[in-house]
């Protein structure tokens, strides 16, 4: 047996990591979005995505969306601590697997290719609301709104049929029906 | 219109309306329109450090023996740079501050002006709060602001940063009204319903323990008296952490003595084994825990805290109760006086076994070690320092290292805010510093810093400090010619490889202290021991003491690092006597 020579205690054995979506309301002002992002690395949790906007001038509000994983006692921790900061109104908290809650990332993806290519790029893509958004001769530029596996799957897909760049948001959050989260 | 005051009027202003009445600080250029205005605010007296992290270090001492808010200003650039170590300290040890920072004029920010620095993006982690002022209008509320984040709720530091030109900008001020717009995230959340479940769990225990902390303290004197209250109303045993000490008298029968890597053996054991731990207002620090796995294995956790981050965050427990402590604690002694549960009776029989065990366990004095008629035992130095002392009221600060916790196990407190260390952090260097904060809060007691001789060269400076204002604090410095912690655990687990940890080339204290303007003293064997003391605090004058003490002491007990509570290291009487074994053997 080893000993540990350390001043603090050994490791012990990691939970079972879930995928979470966090949203933030938050005051609109300078630096809010470094002090949220710096609670995160500085407590070392993970950080997958982030859409950060405004979403209520008059009250001068902003909404984070976060997606991250972590054990159930670190994705509590992450809320209670994103709730002590003083710019956080409040804090939800959606497991990725919950049905209730739609979730959305947007692409915009560029090909170079020939229009039969394109053609067939975007019937590929029809299943997540395809919009043209720029068609020269020999290239395109097409929106998609679509969960972030199926776009990587997609971007995956199109290389052949001439992708050359993808540009992407972090994943944005709303509940299903009447309900609004307090 | 009304007349408009510059920003570093405003700044004052502030100030009076807060009923501030001691700043710590250090000029420079980009807080110069706040000096120039200080004269003129003869309420408000600054007391001239010699380095920031020092007017950091003192404005917590004055806020921890006083319960009130810690003022500090400093320059821009290495002025705040410099207070940072004493930011991070308050954060982590739940002291309210205040600072204030001078930046560089507003059209420079962000051209590497000459002592800019990003302020507010380096104390982001270190400060609750903290606010770059870039329109004087937003000054006064951010001013009034500040003083409310940093006391309400877990208390802690906050920072303003305040750009040149808004110093000199001027706008209109009205005090603000007394408005109760203190946020929820602030305000009790417990219920009846948890008292009740908190009750329930008390009168079904057999082996309770209570287990307090820093919150006790920051929630005001009252909450020390209505613990003390509560703990004689169930005849439960109480132990406390580090930063606790002195909200439970710690020479009554009750109290344990401190529990952790340092901790006596009763009261480590007593978490091992108890089946209802309440803590109040502690955090399951990791030098409290030990191996997290093999936490108090049997036991019901109850946790009261006013943060409820700091709930479940380590340790899972049973019951949360979110509240500020004194009123948990007052509604629980309320509870329980009016169900008629005089759970010291009735409970009697069931914890007297309890009860049994602990004073077995107490047996083993481990508190004890081998005194010597030829050199001076430094946990000797500190109990004669503690008799020659207990008959007045005495403030104790600590650097860090053995000396200091020696000074927790040896030294009883029986008044809060009478310990003032530095327990998350463990910044060395602290004590001195902080000695002049609490003697410029409470001007006729007496101030001892126990020290190290390591320690106290990190802020030697201000000694100079104290000579200037004439605080007549006490430097009691236990002069082992080591850093003694860092010695210690060298020789239990390093080989005794004592790597870079023998001070070399140390001053002469005594002159050192001449040199100051101060007085001298020095102690070298034990029999001339009491006698030097009682010069010391005869003196009004500040004292450094250099007590030469046991180079080769080692602080017991302990709980080896990765190791439960229930397997400590007991002192050299206990190793003579059962000779080392099993697992205390891999360490030695």
């Amino acid at each position: 047996m080893s000993k540990s020579k350390s001043a603090y205690s050994t490791p012990t054995k990691l939970g079972k990591l879930d995928t979470h979506i966090i949203v933030v309301w938050v005051d609109n002002e300078a630096s809010v979005l470094s002090r949220v992002v710096g609670l995160f690395s500085g407590r070392g949790y993970n950080i997958e995505s982030l859409a950060v906007a405004e979403v209520d001038h008059k009250k001068n509000l902003s909404r984070i969306t976060i997606v991250t994983t972590g054990t159930p006692q670190v994705i509590e921790q992450i809320v209670l601590q994103l709730k002590k900061l003083v710019p956080v109104h409040k804090v939800a908290n959606f497991k990725r697997e919950d049905k209730n809650v739609i979730f959305k990332e947007m692409a915009l993806v560029k090909l170079v290719a020939n229009s039969a290519k394109i053609k067939k790029a975007l019937n590929a893509c029809k299943k997540y609301n395809p919009v043209i958004l720029d068609k020269t001769n020999k290239s395109v530029v097409i929106q998609i709104t679509a969960l972030r596996r199926e776009i990587d799957k997609m971007s995956k897909n199109l290389k052949p049929l001439g992708l050359v760049s993808v540009s992407r948001t972090g994943a944005v959050a709303m509940t299903r029906g009447a309900e609004i989260f307090n | 219109m009304g007349k408009l005051y510059s920003g570093a009027e405003i700044v004052f202003k502030c100030l009076e309306d807060q009923n501030v009445d001691h700043i710590f600080g250090y000029p420079g250029g980009a807080v110069l329109p706040i000096y120039d205005e200080l004269k003129n605010h003869p309420s408000i007296k600054h007391i001239l450090v010699r380095h920031e992290q020092g007017a950091g270090h003192a404005a917590e001492g004055y806020a921890r023996s006083s319960g009130k808010p810690g003022v500090v200003l400093v320059t821009s650039g290495p002025g705040a740079t410099n207070v940072v170590t004493a930011l991070t300290d308050a954060y982590m040890d739940s002291v309210p501050l205040v600072c204030i920072s001078g930046q560089v004029p507003t059209h420079l920010i962000g051209t590497d002006a000459f002592q800019e620095c990003d302020t507010t993006g380096i104390t982001r982690p270190c400060t609750k709060h903290n606010w770059l002022v870039k329109d004087i209008k937003d000054l006064p509320r951010i001013m009034h602001e500040a003083f409310e984040v940093a006391t309400t709720g877990r208390p802690g530091p906050v920072l303003v940063d305040i750009p040149k030109d808004i110093q000199f900008a001027k706008t209109d001020y009205s005090k603000p009204k007394k408005e109760k717009k203190i946020k929820e995230r602030f305000q009790n959340r417990f219920t009846q319903k948890d008292i009740d479940q908190l009750i329930n769990l008390m009168s079904k225990a057999s082996k309770p323990v209570f287990y307090t902390g820093g919150g006790v303290i920051n929630s005001g004197p009252k909450a020390s008296e209505l613990l003390r209250e509560l703990v004689s109303l169930t005849g439960f045993p109480i132990t406390s952490t580090l930063q606790g000490l002195g909200a439970y008298p710690g020479n009554d029968n009750q109290f344990l003595g401190m529990l952790g890597m340092h901790g006596t053996y009763e009261a480590n054991n007593a978490m091992h084994d108890c089946d209802l731990l309440i803590n109040i207002g502690a955090r399951f620090d990791d030098r409290i825990t030990g191996k997290i796995d093999e936490f108090s294995p049997k036991s019901k956790k109850v946790h009261i805290d006013i943060d409820p981050s700091s709930i479940n965050k380590i340790v899972k427990v049973d019951l949360a109760i979110v509240g500020d402590v004194s009123d948990v604690i007052s509604s629980t002694s309320k509870t329980l006086k009016k169900k008629n549960l005089n759970l010291e009776k009735s409970n009697k029989q069931k914890i007297s076994k309890w009860w049994q065990q602990i004073e077995k366990w107490r047996t083993k004095q481990s508190l004890s070690f081998i005194n010597s008629d030829e050199i001076i035992k430094p946990q000797h130095a500190v109990q004669r320092l503690y008799e020659l002392t207990k008959n007045q009221d005495t403030f104790i600060t600590t650097e860090v290292g053995q000396h200091q916790m020696w000074a927790a196990q040896h030294y009883k407190f029986d008044k809060p805010n009478r310990w003032m260390t530095s327990g998350g952090l463990g910044t060395m260097g602290y004590g001195l510093p902080a000695a002049i904060g609490v003697q410029v809060a409470q001007p006729k007691k007496l101030v001892v810093d126990i020290a190290g001789e390591a320690s106290i060269l990190m802020t030697m400076q201000e000694i100079s400090t104290a000579v200037q204002y004439n605080l007549p604090i006490k430097i009691f410095i236990l002069n082992n010619q080591y850093m003694g912690m860092v010695r210690q655990w060298q020789e239990l687990l390093h080989e005794k490889n004592y790597s870079e940890s023998y001070s070399e080339a140390l001053p002469d204290f005594v002159k050192l202290a001449e040199a100051y303007g101060c007085v001298g003293i020095r102690a070298k064997n034990p029999n001339e021991l009491d006698e030097k003391i009682r010069e010391m605090i005869n003196v009004d004058k500040p004292v450094i003491f250099d007590c030469h003490v046991d180079q080769d002491e080692n602080c017991f007990p302990m709980i080896p690092s990765g190791k439960p509570h229930n397997q400590m290291l007991l002192g050299p009487k206990d190793q003579e006597e059962n000779k080392i074994t099993g697992k205390g053997k891999a360490l030695v």
